[in-house]
């Protein structure tokens, strides 16, 4: 590597004042972490900024008219740990282990000083950042303080600077494991200060108007006795219980498959009982072994997928061209059209028209979204003024007339490619020549769609995932026609609407469902021919999909995914296949194969077996997976040489904001490479060693 | 409708540190001073209910930057004070904590409000005197004033001129006073309760600033003799007789009588009535010499009436002027006994509100005192005096 690919390092300094606490407790130094940039750079640690802490520790240690030392950081911000992008770069164990070294020698010296350390939490502590607060003796956390969390484990690593043994030794391992492993598994949740207060991390909270006045004046009170600290001594006796009852859920959700959350419950297990060095030994030999893993890199590339690229869409024409978006009109008063009302109401503010068929229906339509905002009324999530003018701003009618001044239409009426082509030929008698013509189909050409159309090169795809409220992806499609203003305005209407888009280009299904289906495809196939349900539908455990492939079958409804399916054999005839099986089950009106029991498990539904004719050819786990990867390297590799996408990390954040799978993996490209399905089936690796994986 | 004036009575003061202009303050928000400092008068009066407050009034002389966006209601949403709480700005100059006071004092007595919070800040690193201003060239070209109005310097040279017998020598002697009774005060732990310490960010870290920067107890008449005249060659007026440029804030709370008893709130002082008059603007530090006659004559009061003195001490030369004036002499212990502006400092706007908390203290201090003022030269030719009444008063000495 040339020099001049090493990013430098944005360094946080550590710089000491010295002053006179409050009710002549005596003198305090204060060390304030700072980058020198404003809120929107958070300070992190690299190596630089370890050393300057360093120095900063030399230089109170050194002090002998203290009475504390204090540690806060920037405005807004405390420290919100590791500098990840210097993470990526790590070619060696021993480099590995040398930066959890780093940080453990620099920071464990703030609990281990002659005199007490306090931890002024003025704003975001996240990851090293709230563990540096941890080595203290004292924790203040202001109420302004925006994000709390140990992240380490969402991002495939364990809180390596102290964090895993600390915590459980503050706060005991139930709480620990709350921080540590379920709020880094549940979409890396984050603490609310109350929260630091009932697990015992934050000692006081205060105010942010006056956090710091009132966090030395607090710490005055304690250094003269005003103030007792209470800590609750954690339970030992439990202790190997709730491992035991952790273990077992970490289980159930990812069969052994993901590394980072079973090392770092091997870490809470451990802190029972290692003294502070031993503790802290574990911890680096636990990161050092994480960061030399194929996993972790993928994991980082996933997260500069999801923070970076997802909010700069790669080959999205310029955001100058984008047209005001004033008015919004939705064919259809679905379900579908409805959540999408909702959406385009709160986001973009301006007056949404629904139409339907019959009057009956657009009541019912335009009712659901009302009763929506009275429930988030209900709930206390919206004011009433905001809820009068979300609910004035929805409206529906039987007459497309009303979309005149419409500068946007969408459609999500019947997946039907006669039925959207007669939809647009009607619209376009009635809307002007640059009104955006948009299509929520998942598997028809948006080409074909604006073939008939006076103005092809208003229409565009633009596909949501459902719930549409949740899932943050948008696939914008364009068409063979579409013209640059049409996209750009696709984008930032998306954007409006808070979602991550992804350009494709209209290809059938695009990248998410179209992946999903030739991957759902090979493992019914292989039931069809005889696989057993369970091997089948287990075969991608070592995944750690959010759901296994029948789980997802029940979510999306069989009738759906057969009508994709079939809508795909007929585009690609090889490759995608269609379950005679999987016909009989839509036909029953079966919700699934899988059969909930009372006791909050599943079962194979027996009436499902027995609808399904299977061959005599069972394949192992192994097999089913090998198959089910070898196609989706497949089926990537073409859509990259289709032009679908232009790069294989738009297809991983497609998966990873499309379908929730998992950072570890990369999304999916990184982990075809990884387990040798892309040479196998390609010839060559998706992604060069080192962008998602171990340098070569 | 039967109307009755109602009695005022200030509850409460406390003030930020004074600092140097460029000093520890230098990259403190002046609103962010006068924020903390509500939020003091709140944590110290748990009694009253933030709801309550009818008005916050807050004073700057410069209102732009972060001592403009209506301070009052700015600063009291920053505070944390409900919504339903209304605010304003307010500017006389150096007066200006004092005419919140006073215009909410006015507005208790007639019964429009019930409790009220004032406020005065000056940033002068921020915001230094004149910053912006635009003067009318009527002003000049008419002769309306002095070209020396707008240069409080050359206004307190000018005194000296109106008043030859306040030579140099007894403003200096007089300056070395206030800095003694400052470091007597400090001493004897006096200043200290009343002082809300204040958090400032810098380039060189967080910091937490809980003194005055002002102070110089090791000052001497041969140190003051040998000090600059930056007004005029040879002139009288140096840094060491004056107050200096920087930066604080004050706050208050007022109510009227009745409802500080039903709300429990402690007393220190009621107030008897107050005055503002004008002088030549070239002369503004006598100011203080008619808005006291006013105020003494409204209140059926003589200066002989009066036990304790808060004046501010923008000019040493311009406290001799008062105290020339009636008679009293220039180390009367009654006049500023805890020290004054040439030792703790005058953040301009902020300044009225340290005088009455001062007063509050020296009546705690002297229950045999009953009736005590506070006054202050201003800007462009005014002064301002109000009369306060002890409420801890035992009965003559």
């Amino acid at each position: 590597m040339s020099e001049s690919e090493i990013p430098t390092e944005v360094v946080t300094h550590a710089r000491v004042r010295v002053f006179k606490l409050p009710l002549q407790a005596g003198r305090m130094a204060l060390i304030t972490l700072d980058n020198d940039l404003d809120h929107t750079r958070p300070t992190t640690f690299g190596m630089q900024g370890l050393i300057e802490l360093n120095e900063a520790i030399d230089q109170v240690q050194a002090m002998d008219d203290i009475v504390a030392v204090g540690l806060t950081g920037k405005p807004f911000i405390f420290a919100v740990g590791a500098d990840l992008s210097a993470m990526a770069m790590i070619t060696t164990r021993d480099e590995a282990l040398a930066v959890g070294r780093a940080g453990h020698d620099a920071f464990r010296r703030l609990g281990e000083l002659a005199v007490p350390s306090f931890a002024f939490v003025n704003g975001a502590a996240m990851g090293g950042g709230l563990e540096i607060a941890l080595h203290c003796t004292y924790r203040t956390v202001s109420t302004g303080a925006a994000a709390l969390s140990l992240p380490e484990v969402f991002l495939g690593i364990i809180p390596g600077w102290g964090g895993a043994y600390l915590l459980p030794n503050l706060v005991g391992p139930i709480d620990a494991l709350e921080v540590i492993l379920t709020n880094a598994l549940t979409m890396n949740k984050q603490m609310k200060p109350a929260d630091a207060k009932r697990l015992g991390i934050a000692d006081a909270l205060f105010e942010p108007a006056d956090f710091l006045e009132q966090s030395m004046l607090w710490a005055a009170k304690v250094l003269t006795g005003e103030v007792k600290v209470k800590r609750q001594e954690p339970n030992h006796g439990m202790w190997d219980m709730i491992i035991g009852g952790a273990k077992a859920q970490l289980d159930a959700r990812f069969h052994g498959a993901l590394a980072s959350p079973y090392r770092a419950l091997d870490l809470v297990a451990g802190a029972k009982s290692r003294t502070r060095d031993e503790g802290f030994a574990a911890e680096d030999e636990a990161l050092a072994d994480l960061i030399m893993s194929d996993a972790v890199r993928a994991s980082l590339y996933s997260f500069n997928l999801v923070q970076k690229r997802a909010k700069r869409p790669a080959g999205a024409p310029d955001k100058a061209l984008a047209r005001p978006v004033t008015k919004v009109g939705i064919v259809g008063a679905g379900l579908m059209a409805s959540q999408l009302a909702l959406l385009f109401a709160r986001r973009l503010e301006v007056p949404v028209v629904m139409t339907d068929l019959d009057q009956a229906r657009v009541d019912k339509g335009v009712g659901y979204v009302h009763k929506e905002i009275a429930t988030l009324v209900e709930k206390g999530r919206m004011s009433s003024d905001k809820a009068n003018r979300l609910t004035a701003l929805v409206s529906g009618v039987t007459d497309k007339s009303a979309f005149a001044d419409a500068d946007f239409v969408i459609e999500a009426v019947f997946e039907d490619l006669g039925v959207k082509q007669a939809v647009f030929a009607e619209l376009e008698a009635v809307v002007s020549d640059t009104c955006i013509l948009a299509t929520n189909t998942s598997s028809l050409s948006v080409t074909a769609m604006a073939s008939g159309l006076k103005h092809p090169e208003r229409v565009v795809g633009f596909h949501f995932f459902n719930p549409v409220a949740v899932m943050p992806l948008l696939e914008i499609a364009r068409a063979k026609q579409s013209d640059d203003a049409t996209v750009a305005t696709a984008f930032a209407v998306g954007k409006a609407l808070k979602k991550s888009c992804v350009l494709v280009q209209d290809a059938p299904a695009f990248v998410v469902n179209r992946l999903l289906t030739r991957f759902l495809g090979e493992i019914t196939k292989a039931v069809d021919e005889g696989t057993d349900f369970t091997v089948a539908d287990e075969a991608m455990q070592p995944l750690a999909f959010p759901m296994s492939p029948f789980n997802l079958l029940a979510l999306v409804g069989p009738a759906v995914a057969f009508h994709v399916s079939e809508t795909m054999h007929a585009a690609f005839p090889d490759r995608f296949y269609v379950s005679e099986n999987m016909r009989k089950l839509v036909e029953s009106g079966k919700p699934g194969i899988w059969k909930k029991t009372g006791t909050g498990g599943q079962v194979i539904d027996p009436e499902v077996e027995a609808l399904f004719v299977r061959g005599s050819s069972p394949l192992t786990a192994a097999q089913v997976r090998e198959r089910a990867l070898d196609a989706l390297a497949d089926e990537a590799r073409l859509m990259l040489d289709e032009g679908v996408v232009i790069a294989p990390e738009d297809i991983d954040l497609c998966m990873i904001l499309g379908a929730g799978w998992p950072f570890a993996n990369g999304g999916i490209t990184p982990y075809l490479d990884r387990c040798g399905a892309s040479e196998r089936v390609n010839g060559k690796r998706f992604l060069a060693p080192g962008i998602a994986s171990l340098p070569a | 409708m039967g109307r009755s004036v109602r009695e005022v009575v200030f509850v409460d003061g406390v003030r930020t540190p004074f600092t140097k202009a460029g000093g520890a303050f230098a990259s403190a928000r002046a609103d962010d001073l006068v924020v903390k400092s509500f939020r003091e008068i709140l944590r110290r009066n748990p009694a009253l209910p933030p709801a309550a407050i009818d008005d916050v009034a807050v004073a700057a002389t410069t209102q732009i930057g972060d001592q403009g966006l209506t301070l009052g209601r700015s600063a009291g949403i920053l505070a944390g004070l409900p919504s339903s709480v209304p605010g304003y700005s307010v500017d006389r100059m150096c007066a200006g904590a004092m005419t919140a006071v006073t215009t909410l004092s006015a507005g208790i007595m007639a019964g429009a409000l019930d409790v009220a919070l004032a406020g005065g800040v000056e940033h002068m690193t921020r915001h230094p005197m004149g910053e912006g201003i635009d003067p009318n060239p009527r002003f000049v070209a008419e002769k309306l004033v002095d070209t020396d109005a707008l240069v409080m310097g050359k206004t307190a040279e000018n005194i000296h001129d109106r008043y030859p017998k306040i030579t140099k020598e007894r403003a200096d002697r007089y300056a070395m006073g206030s800095q003694r009774k400052t470091a007597a005060a400090y001493a004897a732990g006096h200043l200290q309760p009343d002082i809300v310490p204040i958090a400032v960010p810098s380039v060189d870290g967080w910091s937490l600033v809980s003194v005055d920067e002002g102070p110089r107890p090791e000052t001497t008449l041969e140190g003051l003799s040998g000090l600059k005249t930056p007004f005029r060659p040879h002139g009288r007026v140096t840094a060491g007789n004056s107050s200096g440029l920087n930066d604080g804030a004050t706050a208050a709370l007022l109510a009227s009588e009745e409802k500080a008893d039903e709300l429990g709130l402690t007393k220190k002082m009621r107030m008897v009535g107050y005055a503002f008059a004008g002088v030549a603007p070239e002369i503004m530090g006598v100011g203080p010499v008619p808005s006291t006659e006013k105020a003494l004559q409204r209140a059926g009061l003589s200066i002989s009436d009066i036990d304790l003195f808060e004046i501010n001490e923008a000019f040493a030369v311009q406290v001799l002027a008062f105290t020339d004036h009636f008679g009293i002499d220039d180390e009367d212990p009654r006049v500023n006994p805890l020290g004054g502006a040439i030792a703790v400092g005058h953040p301009l706007a902020s300044s009225g509100i340290r005088l009455m908390s001062y007063l509050a203290k020296d009546f705690e201090m002297n229950p045999s005192a009953r009736y005590g003022l506070t006054t202050m030269c201003i800007g462009l030719g005014m002064g301002g005096t109000v009369i306060w009444e002890n409420v801890n008063y035992a009965g003559a000495k």
